[in-house]
């Protein structure tokens, strides 16, 4: 994304942007060494690809740079207290109160829950220092979501050297997927655009994932790792769920920006001069980022589709079948392209297209959930 | 874009307003949100079912306006397939509009512009330096390409500029993308079933709606091999083979013949320790004439045989036609004995019980049945209840009632049940009949219980026994006519019970009672009925006379009791009990031929790529004018971007920074 402005860049940030990059490589050749014997050309290839996109992002992100650290050293801990035995989750105390999957998605849960306030009181009484504590929050919550994925990975194994999958292949595990999908990209525009003002309001909607999540959690017992279907068994899911879940997550951001920007318009100039309209962002910028994130979701989810289309190609004997969840991929594809070309074309910006962005929330969470809930078809990705 | 075109559009012919029209941003976007809401009438209203599903669901009037509209298969319909057709013009159009200048735009560096003009661009910079006008532009020139910019430089008389441009691949983006729509609807279009369609249309082939043996289908309704895509099923039992498969057209099919043969030699399925399938796997012959050996491979989920552009996948599974033996035990009066049956899965055959001629249609067997079987400590605790058998008894009326019968008896609550359910119709839910296993596991104990019920002597010598046993302790006049009248009364109940069990004692209690003594009476009779299903029970028994009776007794014979109770619901004048069994699967195969697939995979590839180009290469460029002024060289610098203005600010400062940083550095 920024490989263009690198060059211009002091020394400092080169030199650990180059660390960063040896880190990644190594990282890389290390997990391939050393599950040479289980790894499909396929798998080596997404994890190199994988690797090359982490250096990429990290180059100029410290924040991000910490946060894989910490993901890398707590799930390694993690791993190794479990050793061969699940059952090293109750007797361990950092298993279980922190790092056994289903503690640390607790604590992603909690963390978001209270990063979403603290963003809003941040905003509310204009303190700096609370927004840079929500974005604390927020970090730390992101950090235990991918350290529970990371846990639950190896957990999956430990119940069967058979049963063992990465965790993106259910709906319980891709909530949790798109709540730190979502955070991730927050923070990184946050980071690039100077502003957590907006941070409350993005979190809304994790925060609502989360909630959904909890229901599932304790009314459906969804967190019990079941092991996977014929179809779901195939290397394809490990990039086209990551995949979509960018795109859904990026779309989700730009709808909640679009709350914003609606509820700045609507409130600006009311009350006293200091409200907290006043800290939010200019509407260019907020229509700004409503862009940049719904060309991010765009380019995701063209790729998160096609590959659909190859896996299905391989799973049902044809890349297109016209099943409902391929059609409402298709739906929400169409709609952000319409979106697109509005705004790039026409030159439309603003109220109408922060109102569009909203309602493509609601047919991109229809093509999420609603598919499952309401529609039978050919997917085997978990009915509620 | 490019705005010039439309200097007189009076004299436009219509030809030509046509193709703007066709190609205008309104007309695109209309077509996309168009298309995106055609598409959810398919999600919504299920594709493809069979016909007599839609007429029940929607009633004679409505399935037929539904079916002109072609809502069944949706995306083949004639009005779908326009709107497609529409939004792959408006692409084409708008590629072919926007081609030339694109192109235009990707490698010319605008050495054409003017100061004035560069002058009054957004971005820009003035400043001094003092190298020399052609030493100045190499130099700039030169850090510009350092920053991946190519650059030139023209003589503007006695200046100089430098025109310097990067990104130039953005505009390929734009091509590659729209291009991409097209190639990737014209893939589609080879693998789609349009040229059936239109041969269906001249006649020249008919899709078959009945179901009919392979050798009875007329030639209409087969295709030859050839180069068309088609994707079909056929489902081949183990040891067969099949050089065919079945293409589903709405609400029939069609037969593609295969240039090779398919035989099955197993299928297998494997499960995880918990019960769930892990995999479903084919062992495949393919014998082809071509070849000298067979080819043999074993083909599962996500990993198909490709043969000579032949896609053969793992779809389904199913029933090969099980062979099965049967025993029926009449439930009617009159026969304790069962009656053998050796029939197969989807065999149907006629059959006469007692008075009643029925259709017997075998519709599937199950080796296992994992269901679930919530505990108190695993609320997912699953068990196996073994094999069973599912059928259709046929009146002569037309009715069905469907059945599901389980082999083995199942638990329930600590005792052991046969298990039969049955329900009217796939929509229900199974009602299971509950019948109790002797203390042998076996059904013999109820069914001896149930025989004796249905005979007229035992029930007529239990009643005069309990008759006799009442009036000795009564010792009145209207004795004997009371006896009569009880032991009759005593019949009728036995009768009734077993005719439509206690709802109809119930029935006969509230018609024949007067309404004062029925809240009295109606106790005493059902404890009468009661006692006297207890003797019959017990005299069955034949035990010996210390013999004690058991608790597990009682409670068969309660069970055993609201078993017969609930017989009259239950439809069927035999009990189907599977006996022995041997299994036999068949795999469901999805066969699939698209010549297509290749365009669309290079439509895709050209998208992916195209998008990420149009969003995350910007295209840049940078002029730089140098002028002499006295001693010095004047440098006007400008720049300007086609998206992400936000981030280009900060680039043109940097940019900038860097050419200033060298003001008096180089040359001299
Ligand atoms: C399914 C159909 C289409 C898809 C998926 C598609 C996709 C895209 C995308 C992703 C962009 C980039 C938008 C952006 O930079 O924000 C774009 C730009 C554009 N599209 Fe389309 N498009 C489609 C159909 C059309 C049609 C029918 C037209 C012509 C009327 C058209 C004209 C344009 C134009 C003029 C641009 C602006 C290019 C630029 O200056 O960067 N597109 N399209």
């Amino acid at each position: 994304m920024t490989t263009d402005s690198l060059a211009l860049n002091s020394n400092k940030t080169n030199l650990s942007a180059w660390i960063w990059r040896v880190l990644m490589v190594l990282a890389a050749a290390g997990v391939i060494n050393f599950y040479a014997d289980v790894l499909t050309v396929y798998e080596v290839a997404i994890i190199i690809i994988t690797a090359i996109g982490m250096a990429i992002l990290g180059q100029n992100w410290p924040g991000y740079r910490w946060h894989t650290a910490a993901v890398a050293v707590f799930s390694l801990f993690a791993v190794s207290i479990y050793g061969n035995e699940l059952a090293a989750a109750d007797s361990s105390f950092w298993l279980n109160y922190l790092l056994a999957s289903q503690s640390a998605f607790m604590w992603m849960s909690a963390l978001f829950v209270m990063a979403t306030v603290t963003y809003f009181a941040g905003l509310l009484f204009h303190s700096e220092f609370t927004e840079k504590v929500a974005s604390f929050l927020t970090w730390s919550a992101t950090t235990m979501g991918m350290i529970g994925l990371m846990v639950r990975w190896r957990e999956s194994y430990l119940l069967g050297a058979d049963i063992g999958y990465i965790p993106v292949s259910n709906l319980y595990e891709v909530f949790i997927l798109f709540a730190v999908v979502t955070a991730l990209l927050y923070l990184f525009y946050e980071r690039r655009y100077q502003t957590r003002s907006l941070g409350g309001f993005v979190l809304l909607v994790i925060s609502a994932a989360v909630a959904f999540q909890l229901w599932y959690t304790f009314d459906r017992q969804a967190h019990v790792i079941e092991p996977l279907v014929p179809a779901l068994q195939s290397y394809w899911m490990k990039i086209h769920v990551p995949a979509n879940f960018i795109g859904y997550g990026a779309f989700a951001m730009a709808a909640m920006i679009g709350v914003a920007y609606l509820l700045v318009d609507k409130f600006q100039g009311r009350g006293s001069a200091g409200g907290w309209t006043s800290k939010m962002p200019s509407f260019n910028l907020m229509d700004d980022l409503m862009y940049k994130t719904i060309a991010l979701g765009f380019a995701f989810f063209t790729l998160a589709t096609i590959l659909g289309a190859l896996w299905a190609a391989e799973a049902w004997g044809g890349y297109w079948s016209w099943d409902p969840k391929e059609t409402w991929a298709l739906i929400v594809w169409l709609n952000y392209a319409a979106w697109l070309h509005m705004r790039m074309t026409k030159g439309w910006h603003g109220r109408p297209m922060a109102w569009w962005a909203i309602v493509g929330l609601f047919v991109t969470l229809f093509a999420f959930l609603g598919v499952n809930m309401f529609l039978s078809g050919l997917h085997s990705y978990g009915t509620l | 874009m490019s705005k010039k075109q439309d200097s007189q559009p009076k004299q436009r012919s219509l030809a030509w307003r046509v193709f703007h029209f066709l190609g205008s941003m309104e007309f695109a976007i209309t077509m996309l949100i168009t298309l995106a809401i055609a598409s959810v009438i398919g999600t919504v209203l299920q594709q493809n079912q069979p016909y007599p599903d839609y007429v029940i669901k929607f009633g004679p009037f409505w399935f037929e306006v539904f079916e002109s509209l072609g809502l069944y298969d949706v995306y083949s319909a004639l009005w779908f397939l326009t709107i497609l057709t529409l939004l792959v013009v408006s692409t084409s159009v708008c590629v072919i509009r926007h081609t030339p200048s694109m192109f235009k735009d990707m490698f010319n560096l605008r050495t054409h512009v003017q100061l004035k003009s560069l002058r009054s661009m957004h971005h820009r910079a003035n400043w001094q330096q003092s190298p020399g006008l052609e030493q100045s532009a190499e130099d700039i020139s030169e850090q510009l390409k350092q920053q991946g910019f190519r650059t030139r430089i023209t003589d503007k008389g006695d200046d100089k500029l430098v025109s310097a441009m990067r990104g130039g691949m953005n505009r390929l983006g734009y091509i590659l993308t729209h291009v991409a729509i097209i190639v990737i609807c014209v893939g589609g279009l080879l693998d789609g079933n349009l040229p059936l369609k239109v041969a269906e249309w001249q006649g020249r082939i008919a899709i078959e709606t009945r179901d009919l043996p392979l050798s009875d289908i007329p030639k209409q309704s087969r295709l030859p091999v050839g180069p068309q895509a088609f994707r079909g099923s056929v489902s081949i039992p183990e040891g067969r083979a099949a050089s065919v498969v079945y293409l589903p057209m709405r609400d029939g099919y069609l037969v593609q013949n295969l240039p090779f043969t398919i035989e099955v030699e197993e299928f297998r399925i494997e499960h995880y320790a918990t019960g769930q399938p892990k995999s479903f796997e084919s062992d495949l012959v393919v014998h082809d004439p071509e070849r000298e050996q067979p080819l043999e491979q074993t083909i599962s989920v996500n990993h198909p045989l490709i043969y000579k552009g032949y896609a053969i996948y793992q779809a389904s599974f199913g029933d090969g036609g099980s062979e099965l033996t049967i025993d029926a035990w009449p439930l009617f009066a009159g026969q304790p004995e069962p009656t053998e049956l050796n029939t197969k899965v989807f065999e149907t055959r006629q059959m006469r019980w007692g008075e009643q001629e029925m259709q017997l249609e075998v519709t599937g067997f199950r080796p296992f049945n994992i269901n679930p079987d919530p505990t108190e400590d695993d609320p997912r605790n699953v068990t196996n209840y073994g094999p069973s058998i599912q059928f259709k008894l046929r009146r002569e009326t037309g009715e069905a009632l469907e059945y599901e019968n389980y082999m083995s008896p199942v638990q329930r609550k600590g005792r052991d049940f046969f298990l039969s359910g049955v329900r009217g119709s796939p929509a229900e839910e199974f009602a299971y009949l509950h019948i109790p296993a002797d203390e042998n596991g076996s059904i013999d104990g109820f069914i001896r219980f149930l025989h004796d019920l249905h005979d007229e002597d035992v029930v007529a010598d239990t009643a005069a026994e309990m008759k006799d046993e009442t009036l000795s302790s009564l010792q009145s006049e209207e004795d004997l006519v009371l006896g009569d009248s009880l032991q009759q009364t005593l019949q009728t109940l036995v009768s009734m019970f077993v005719g439509g069990g206690f709802g109809e004692v119930r029935d006969f209690i509230e018609q024949t009672l007067p309404e004062a003594e029925r809240d009295t009476l109606a106790p005493a009779y059902l404890a009468m009925l009661r006692e006297m299903l207890g003797r019959i029970y017990f005299d069955g028994l034949d035990l010996q006379p210390d013999e004690l009776v058991t608790d597990a007794r009682i409670q068969f014979m309660q069970d055993a009791i609201d078993a017969v109770g609930s017989l009259p619901r239950y439809g069927s004048p035999v009990y189907l009990s599977l006996n022995d069994y041997t299994h036999i699967e068949s795999t469901g195969l999805q066969i699939a031929r698209s010549p297509g697939k290749s365009t669309v995979y290079l439509g895709c590839a050209f998208l992916v790529v195209g998008v990420f180009l149009l969003f995350y290469l910007p295209q840049r460029r940078f002029w730089v004018w140098l002028s002499r002024e006295q001693d010095k060289t004047q440098v006007y610098l400008a720049g300007m971007t086609n998206r992400n203005p936000r981030d280009f600010d900060n680039y043109f400062d940097q940019i900038n920074s860097l050419l200033q940083s060298r003001r008096n550095s180089a040359g001299d």
